[in-house]
């Protein structure tokens, strides 16, 4: 009987878990344009992409450097917002609604909200760094800023969303341990860095695991705005993938990129678990 | 946390910079709703101007002429519909297997569904897209709409079961005690004690599905069966200077998501902490 409630995810499982994942792993050894069957060829397609294509390597190195910027500037910014709206105070609650809105918008809106904000000539961000005195960049016009336009928007506009976990985490802590520090004579920094951090490190450890998955995994920002370039810049993992498969109809190819992409955020994951994982544990004490 | 100490100073700090950082959010959708309703000319003058003048309603109209919003949205609105009737039915059928009935293997296929959430989409969409293929369903909604009756996002699942889990079993015991079936109890006692818990799946199903691009882009190949996602980024694609039109369409598809939002915000946070994220 509970197999026949549990059919509906058993069968989803196996429709759109096991057999994709088979077939997937199957077609990344082999040439397959999803006209014709697909042809065994060993490992060519690992080969190809690890040796000779040309824009496989630039596209990991703009998700790593995607990656790199934007992980710490979101755990930051979203921590810095938590702090800030934490405590309820009147007025706090409109406050973070209001930080919290970007993160519900649709990506494709967003894109195109911020193409336009971006903008070198009418644009708002150029307005303002002028009052500030500061000559604007050509942002998503410029290989060099391209990225760092992405980074930014990202920030904007998940900000919010993972301000309101740390909320979560910093309502957990017991504000007597603030008040016997406070009594101690703690300051304000080490009360934040004996006392705060290591109460949050299980949110902190958990959400850096997800904005590393998320930030490999960059694609409408870039489809919308760019479509990759210019020369390339912003021709993240996935806009290659997608190419890959639903242009060229490479799909052996853009299996095996998919696998590759899927080994590399699992070796990622586990690597945080053995490194990170461990001093959460200890940091925080006893888990529920 | 830091300012549990009382001292009165940086409180008027505190304000003015939670408000700083509020006008920094807050001005890019400002911005948005002015830009949707300046003329062209307005749009491209340097330095940008916040205030339209004259205050242009026709960018709507032409917007709607320009593009088949209506359409869209209906095209949109009916798959997330489906969509979250899917999620809804399936999704507390396999959480009432999961919490409330024992079965050889479930606690092995529990730890499989919450292994399967981490699992990459892209490891999965080429060989879906070559089935979908064979069956003739592209160009069709059936592969956006299927998943969601074989709880084709399993977070759902995990975030009812755990909703299910703190309901007293007292209450579905008692039903079985007295001869109701494992259905009756579902139907009758479970789904009504669980409003809450469902509308925090219809409400995230709203937004996945309403906001989703990477499914129609793949899978729609014709303009009438285009959602609003789609059809905003290809007209951008096509048009990339007739800012005022972009812009009235991306409110048009960000309202009603922003009203969701502003009326259902309690059951945002509900499914944060019904995860376990607050631990």
């Amino acid at each position: 009987m509970g197999y026949v409630f549990a059919s509906p995810w058993l069968i989803g499982f196996l429709v759109f878990g096991v057999i994709p994942i088979v077939l997937s792993f199957y077609y990344s050894f082999c040439r397959y344009d999803v006209l014709r069957p697909p042809m065994f060829v060993g490992l060519k397609n690992y080969k190809y992409l690890l040796t000779e294509s040309p824009l496989f390597y630039k596209s990991v190195y703009n998700t790593l450097y995607y990656t790199v910027c934007r992980v710490p500037l979101v755990i930051v910014g979203s921590l810095l917002l938590a702090i800030l709206v934490e405590r309820p105070r009147p007025g706090v609650g409109a406050v973070r609604t209001l930080y919290y809105l970007p993160s519900i918008v649709s990506g494709v809106a967003l894109s195109v909200l911020w193409l336009w904000l971006y903008n070198p000539k009418f644009g708002l961000i150029n307005q303002w760094l002028g009052w500030l005195g500061v000559p604007g960049p050509l942002w998503l016009e410029s290989e060099r800023w391209s990225k760092p336009a992405i980074v930014l928007m990202g920030l904007w506009s998940i900000g919010g969303g993972r301000m309101i976990v740390f909320i979560a985490g910093l309502n957990g802590i017991p504000r007597e341990m603030y008040e016997s520090a406070v009594i101690d004579g703690a300051g304000w920094w080490s009360r934040f860095r004996y006392i705060t951090l290591p109460q949050i490190s299980a949110v902190l450890f958990l959400l850096t695991v997800v904005e590393i998955i998320t930030s490999f995994q960059v694609f409408t920002e870039a489809y919308v705005m760019t479509r990759g370039g210019p020369l390339n810049s912003t021709l993240f993992y996935n806009l290659e993938l997608y190419n890959k498969a639903f242009l060229d109809y490479q799909m052996g190819l853009a299996s095996a990129m998919a696998w590759l992409l899927f080994v590399a955020t699992l070796l990622v994951t586990l690597a945080l678990f053995k490194y990170l994982g461990s001093r959460v544990y200890y940091e925080a004490g006893v888990p529920k | 946390m830091v300012r549990r100490v009382k001292k009165k100073g940086p409180w008027i700090l505190h304000y003015l910079v939670m408000i700083l950082v509020a006008g920094v959010m807050l001005a890019p959708f400002v911005w948005l709703v002015l830009s949707s309703l300046k003329t062209a000319d307005q749009v491209f003058t340097t330095p940008p101007t916040w205030i339209p003048r004259p205050v242009q309603w026709s960018n709507y109209t032409d917007a709607f002429k320009s593009m088949p919003v209506l359409l869209y949205t209906r095209n949109t609105l009916l798959i997330t519909l489906l969509c979250i009737i899917g999620y809804l039915t399936s999704g507390s059928l396999v959480a009432y297997a999961f919490s409330r009935m024992r079965w050889p293997g479930r606690d092995v296929f529990f730890f499989i569904l919450l292994a399967t959430m981490m699992l990459p989409a892209q490891v999965t969409i080429i060989p879906l897209f070559v089935i979908f293929r064979k069956l003739h369903w592209i160009n069709t909604y059936y592969p956006l709409v299927v998943p969601s009756y074989l709880t084709g996002w399993p977070f759902f699942v995990f975030l009812l079961r755990q909703f299910f889990l703190a309901i007293p079993s007292d209450l579905s015991d008692a039903a079985r005690v007295d001869g109701a079936s494992h259905f009756g109890t579902y139907w009758r006692i479970l789904l009504p004690l669980s409003k809450p818990a469902l509308a925090t799946v219809a409400i995230f199903a709203f937004l996945l599905h309403w906001n989703d691009f990477f499914g129609p882009l793949i899978y729609l190949t014709e303009d009438a069966k285009s959602t609003l996602a789609l059809g905003l980024a290809v007209y951008a694609g096509k048009h990339p200077s007739e800012w005022s039109i972009l812009m009235a369409v991306s409110i048009v598809m960000l309202i009603p998501t922003v009203l969701v939002f502003f009326f259902c915000q309690r059951y945002f946070v509900e499914g944060i902490t019904l995860t376990g994220m607050k631990q």
